[in-house]
């Protein structure tokens, strides 16, 4: 749950994506000195009144201006690709779960054992108890096992959303006809919203996404309790 | 080789990787399995043999296929006969 002022990232709750916020932090930590080196070069020429008209080139400079920033995308393109791979890792899943989307609601669908399947609605602004959060707080959440690879497939009823996640590093596009596979890992206990992330209507904005991390009985007696309610 | 494919069934958990579909794009999976899963059938059952080994692809397609996919689309070909 992002806090007021944040400006950073949510705190992820899988590993992959903990990888991307140090990365982020990496690139841009080199953008800023990049960018912080331009501006001093560009206001130290600008307010000098010394003037040089004898100057025809220079070799080292231009081998040092050269060499200096492709050896600085590597430093970016490195890390960039390790992670590029390590999202594409075959992993092999403990759970599969469906989310469809529809105009305006997902719903959900576990059937590796018995058909279990519920819809998420959001929670209206003025049914909100207190503490809860205004459009991302829905009815029923998804719940998964932490600690446990989960594959969500991904599709849509009618037109296109988008299901994301942003603290598990998913962001997974909902078109009707196609079944789109996530894969994450739900590292540590705790609630993560998302909202939808394709425009898909009027009430596109409310209809967002909670997936609950529980240890692995209480996700037993959920889904018992679900299947008996169903 | 039917006691491996009974105890693979009894241990599932979850369609695991299959790697004739490595990308996103799942589709073709659900669908395969489904169409698998019948045949395996209508082949097993037309030799007079015990379709229980045909339980595999349904485990897998009832994990991969959406509901509405299964009881509608899919079920409304198998009916007319449309799936070949």
């Amino acid at each position: 749950m992002a806090h007021p002022t944040q400006l950073g990232f949510k705190d992820a709750a899988m590993p992959v994506m903990e990888e991307l916020l140090h990365f982020h932090d990496h690139a841009l930590m080199i953008v800023l000195l990049i960018s912080t080196l331009v501006l001093y070069i560009i206001t130290a020429m600008v307010s000098t009144k010394l003037t040089n008209k004898y100057i025809l080139d220079s070799q080292e400079i231009e081998i040092v201006w050269t060499i200096l920033p492709a050896v600085i995308l590597v430093l970016i393109a490195l890390p960039s690709l390790r992670i590029l791979y390590l999202m594409d890792e075959i992993n092999d899943p403990h759970l599969t779960i469906k989310a469809m989307g529809h105009q305006w609601y997902w719903s959900y669908e576990y059937t590796d054992y018995e058909n279990l399947g519920f819809d998420s609605y959001m929670v209206p602004t003025q049914d909100l108890a207190p503490g809860q959060f205004r459009l991302l707080e829905t009815d029923h959440r998804m719940v998964v096992p932490m600690e446990s690879p989960v594959r969500v497939l991904v599709s849509a009823e009618d037109v296109l959303h988008s299901w994301a996640v942003p603290s598990l590093g998913v962001k997974m596009d909902a078109v009707p006809g196609r079944l789109n596979q996530a894969a994450f890992i739900a590292s540590r206990p705790g609630v993560f919203y998302g909202q939808c992330s394709e425009i898909c209507g009027a009430n596109h904005s409310f209809m967002p996404i909670v997936v609950e991390a529980v240890p692995l009985e209480h996700f037993e007696n959920w889904s018992s309790l679900m299947l008996e309610d169903a | 080789m039917a006691d491996v494919i009974d105890d693979k069934i009894k241990n599932y958990r979850t369609a695991p990787f299959d790697a004739r579909f490595p990308n996103t794009n799942q589709t073709r999976n659900c669908f395969q399995n489904y169409l698998d899963f019948h045949r395996c059938n209508k082949a097993l059952s037309s030799k007079g043999q015990d379709a229980s080994p045909c339980e595999w692809y349904q485990r897998v397609y009832q994990s991969l296929c959406p509901m509405s996919w299964v009881s509608l689309s899919y079920q409304k070909h198998l009916n007319n006969r449309t799936f070949e």
